[in-house]
């Protein structure tokens, strides 16, 4: 995988929203992740195939079931590499401020 | 997570390096320093034996045991914070490290597992983890960090 693979997985929305709620509830099932999305179970397993080629979904067996994870480390590498230590603080009291003013926190 | 009781989180990176030197990298206090915020760890990496994270100033952060050691491939410990009464209080998690020889890189997999719904540690180094990784994968390939200590 490359970081092409990383961006042309994540500039699509209805990938964007399955990472979403992998974010607010990590290792769930293909079952749990069709509940209530506007898309049918083929159209979520393509997607969650694609951003798993990208790394940013890993999976693990549990029983019979098969649970997946959200993986930031691919997206933090990107963040690492144009960023880097010194902008840190203030990038995060930026992103902080507009939160807080747009009144959406996605932690 | 809604299918079992844990709270569980999986990092995965992939470097360009050998198993061996990963091991290395992963097991050693000069190595470990460069890439984990300064902090290094105190074992013998034999199954049984204590564990511990130390900060650079010399404080314990988290203690546990190795529980498993199969070099170049496989390490668990248990893992119990130190130093935050209410991340403590939570007990030993599981941290199980796999490394998998992939197309002439390793794919390295971090699955830290704590049997409690929400759990704060797990929340506490799910922070942690990606920054180590992206450090570690730096160090590695180029031999520069992408963050300081």
């Amino acid at each position: 995988m490359s970081d092409d693979d990383v961006f042309r997985a994540l500039a699509d929305a209805s990938r964007r929203q399955l990472l979403d709620r992998l974010h607010s509830e990590n290792g769930q099932t293909l079952g749990e992740l069709c509940q209530g999305l506007g898309m049918t179970r083929q159209a979520v397993t393509k997607h969650l195939a694609i951003l798993e080629a990208a790394n940013l979904v890993s999976t693990r067996r549990h029983g019979r079931e098969k649970l997946h994870f959200i993986n930031p480390v691919p997206i933090n590498d990107i963040a690492e590499r144009w960023i880097g230590k010194f902008e840190r603080p203030r990038l995060a009291a930026l992103s902080k401020l507009k939160r807080t003013l747009e009144g959406e926190d996605h932690d | 997570m809604t299918s079992t009781v844990a709270s569980t989180f999986v990092y995965v990176t992939f470097i360009r390096t050998t198993p061996e030197q990963l091991w290395t990298a992963l097991t050693s206090s000069e190595f470990t320093r460069q890439y984990w915020f300064g902090m290094h760890q105190e074992t013998d990496w034999k199954p049984g034996s204590s564990w511990q994270l130390v900060f650079p100033d010399g404080r314990v952060a988290d203690t546990g045991e190795i529980v498993e050691a199969d070099p170049p491939k496989r390490l668990v410990l248990k893992w119990r914070n130190e130093f935050k009464p209410e991340l403590k209080s939570e007990g030993y998690s599981r941290c199980t490290i796999e490394l998998e020889p992939i197309d002439g890189a390793v794919k390295l997999s971090i699955t830290h597992t704590m049997d409690l719904p929400d759990s704060k540690l797990i929340g506490a180094v799910s922070g942690g983890w990606p920054r180590i990784l992206s450090n570690l994968k730096s160090l590695l390939e180029t031999g520069e960090l992408a963050l300081g200590t």
